[in-house]
């Protein structure tokens, strides 16, 4: 049950991590390659945490296939434009927040790194929303790419609150909190919180049962395959 | 070329630990004074270095000018009765 | 502690002053124009290095073989960045803008060192760019920590103290290669064949030829001469060499008794130059790929500006 558990939270961290590595070298601005790598590697230290929970780190980032994977797939997506990324981000945090300070106050097995992770995750939201608000509220170009973002990743918000075995929180307070969290900032950036489904089974939303969208698997095709071509080696 | 990236510089002090002054650590370009504080961290505290930072807009820094290096600091240079060290105290006096 | 110059002496007899007695010079002190110029040529080169130098390891971040080198590579990378950062912020206390030298960047007008126009081809190759690229930064830059202009100086102390970490993952990600399987071992090898002479043009061309050496050797500016730094470098490379299993792609290195250093064979300075002039193996790809970067961050740049003016007296974080 914690096996489950701590893929399903270590793959989000893990893929995110890798989607937010691909930007180094391209970022907007200077400032921004360090901020983005920061975020990077803190998912990636989570990973590491929750991977080493349920075996071996390594084999199983690299030795899985994809259908082993329990991301949900909102993390899996494309990096796209900078306001897509944000978009991301911005989904992606809030929820992530949310979740570990509910397992913080908690005394379940993913306690110790909620913890530390909440402090992360504050910082990870407080970037995606100052960025929300900055492209959101500046140019009519930035307002445009932003809403567009937002509007093409909302399907993949709905698979955030599907409730993941032996992960103990209240799924439901999550998702509202998260509602009101990301709406507020919609609203200050005068942006539109979009209206379409949050994912079902026509859409989006079944990474966590190892369905995953096409680039995902041209993702961990880059990932795995120096670390498959060495089999047995040690690095 | 666009003008965009005319962000104004800030100057970046950090406290080090609680106890100790801000010191200036160098600078940085922000669109905003939040902005500003948020690259600070990043960049200047990416190795635990800091527990508080300040950011400043270069522009609102005002600072003597080496031309006025002499008369600004020299007369300073010749009051040595200002130092501790200036006065002789017998030996054995004690919590002085 | 201070120097004494008399009153009315010239700026430039306090300048010249300063330098002798090993003071630092700071912002707004007087100093020679060719002072300045050559310092700002030298800083943004130095910080163009460290943002182009981020791409040839980027190259690896989403194919490293294990987390923990993955993270210790993003981190570098994350880096290099912090480091071009610092520089252009120093090159800025010079009365230049960070724009106008990027702009010089993106032009060709102002160069970045060399030795990231050659690719990287394998995982090896990251190990070699910490080992002998970082190695041969290294030992440029710590005399830097001494140079004569304040802003440099402190930039360069924070860097180094920043970098050693840089040269001994390098190595010992080289290390783990070269007692690892065969085909590990033989990558590591290929990947030093690769790598050795350009880190030894790094140093720039021999004294002999060397355009603007003197002139910064009497400022102050450069301590040591290109063919002592190189030579310094060659002296701690061949040992560390010998520790790793892995052999120096050069037949004429050998241990020069006399001299109480190794000799070393003669290198293709005509490589050099024609990397130099733009025919290296990615000097397009990388300009071009910064380029990119920058063209297509500008709609970005531009938002958080108009955002900036739109906000500009709502904000206030927390009061000191």
């Amino acid at each position: 049950m914690t096996r489950t558990a701590a893929l399903a939270l270590g793959d989000d961290a893990l893929v995110l991590s890798h989607r937010l590595g691909e930007w180094a070298g391209h970022a907007p601005v200077l400032e921004e390659e360090v901020a983005l790598a920061n975020i990077a590697l803190d998912l990636l230290g989570q990973a590491r945490t929750l991977l080493s929970m349920a075996g071996d780190e390594d084999e199983l980032a690299y030795l899985r296939e994809e259908r082993a994977f329990t991301n949900t797939q909102l993390t899996e997506q494309p990096n796209g434009d900078f306001a897509h990324t944000i978009a991301r981000q911005l989904y992606f945090s809030v929820y992530q927040h949310l979740l570990y300070a509910q397992l913080a106050a908690g005394n379940g097995p993913f306690a110790p790194l909620a913890a530390k992770a909440v402090k992360e995750t504050a910082y990870h939201r407080d970037h995606a929303e100052h960025w929300t608000l900055r492209l959101g509220d500046g140019t009519e170009e930035s307002h445009r790419r932003m809403q567009h973002a937002l509007d093409a990743l909302w399907r993949y918000t709905g698979e955030l609150f599907e409730p993941v075995e032996g992960v103990a929180v209240d799924w439901a307070a999550l998702r509202e909190d998260w509602l009101t969290l990301v709406g507020g900032t919609l609203r200050e950036a005068t942006l539109t919180l979009p209206q379409g489904p949050q994912g079902d089974a026509w859409t989006a939303g079944a990474g966590r049962q190892g369905i995953h969208t096409e680039p995902f698997g041209r993702m961990l095709a880059e990932m795995q395959h120096l670390h498959r071509s060495h089999p047995g080696a040690s690095w | 070329m666009t003008s965009s990236t005319d962000w104004p510089l800030w100057e970046v002090f950090v406290r080090s630990r609680r106890g100790l002054s801000h010191t200036h650590a160098g600078s940085l370009h922000a669109p905003d004074a939040r902005m500003a504080l948020r690259n600070a961290r990043d960049l200047y505290t990416r190795r635990n270095e800091g527990v508080s930072v300040w950011v400043v807009p270069s522009a609102a820094i005002t600072a003597s000018s080496p031309d006025e290096k002499d008369p600004f600091f020299e007369p300073a240079a010749d009051k040595p009765y200002r130092h501790p060290t200036f006065y002789e105290i017998p030996e054995g006096v004690k919590h002085l | 502690m201070t120097t004494t110059v008399p009153h009315t002496a010239t700026p430039e007899a306090v300048f010249d002053a300063a330098v002798a007695a090993d003071e630092r010079i700071e912002p707004r002190d007087w100093m020679p124009d060719a002072y300045r110029a050559t310092l700002v040529r030298q800083i943004a080169q130095h910080a163009h290095s460290e943002i182009i130098g981020m791409q040839p390891e980027a190259n690896w971040i989403t194919r490293a073989p294990s987390l923990r080198r993955k993270a210790i590579l993003m981190a570098k990378v994350q880096d290099e960045a912090g480091h071009g950062l610092y520089l252009y912020s120093a090159a800025e206390t010079l009365g230049v803008d960070r724009e106008e030298l990027l702009d010089k960047l993106h032009s060709g007008r102002q160069r970045y060192s060399s030795i990231f126009n050659y690719p990287t081809l394998t995982w090896a190759d990251v190990g070699a760019i910490g080992w002998l690229v970082d190695g041969a930064a290294i030992t440029n830059q710590v005399p830097l920590c001494r140079c004569s202009y304040g802003p440099y100086a402190r930039a360069m102390v924070r860097i180094c103290k920043e970098e050693s970490f840089h040269q001994r993952q390098g190595y010992e990600l080289l290390l783990a290669l070269s007692r690892g399987t065969e085909a590990q071992h033989a990558m590591a090898q290929d990947a030093v064949n690769r790598w050795w002479w350009p880190s030894l043009m790094m140093f720039g061309p021999p004294d002999e030829q060397s355009a603007h050496s003197g002139q910064s050797m009497a400022w102050k500016i450069k301590r040591h001469s290109n063919d002592e730094l190189r030579q310094r470098f060659v002296d701690i490379c061949v040992p560390q060499a010998e520790s790793l299993g892995l052999t120096l792609p050069d037949p004429a290195l050998r241990w020069n008794e006399e001299r109480g250093h190794y000799d070393f064979g003669p290198i293709d300075w005509d490589e050099f130059n024609e990397v130099l002039r733009g025919n290296g193996p990615c000097n397009a790809e990388r300009l071009a790929q910064r380029r990119a970067a920058h063209e297509n961050g500008a709609w970005v740049r531009d938002a958080a500006t108009a955002y900036a003016a739109k906000h500009a007296t709502a904000h206030q974080e927390d009061r000191a």
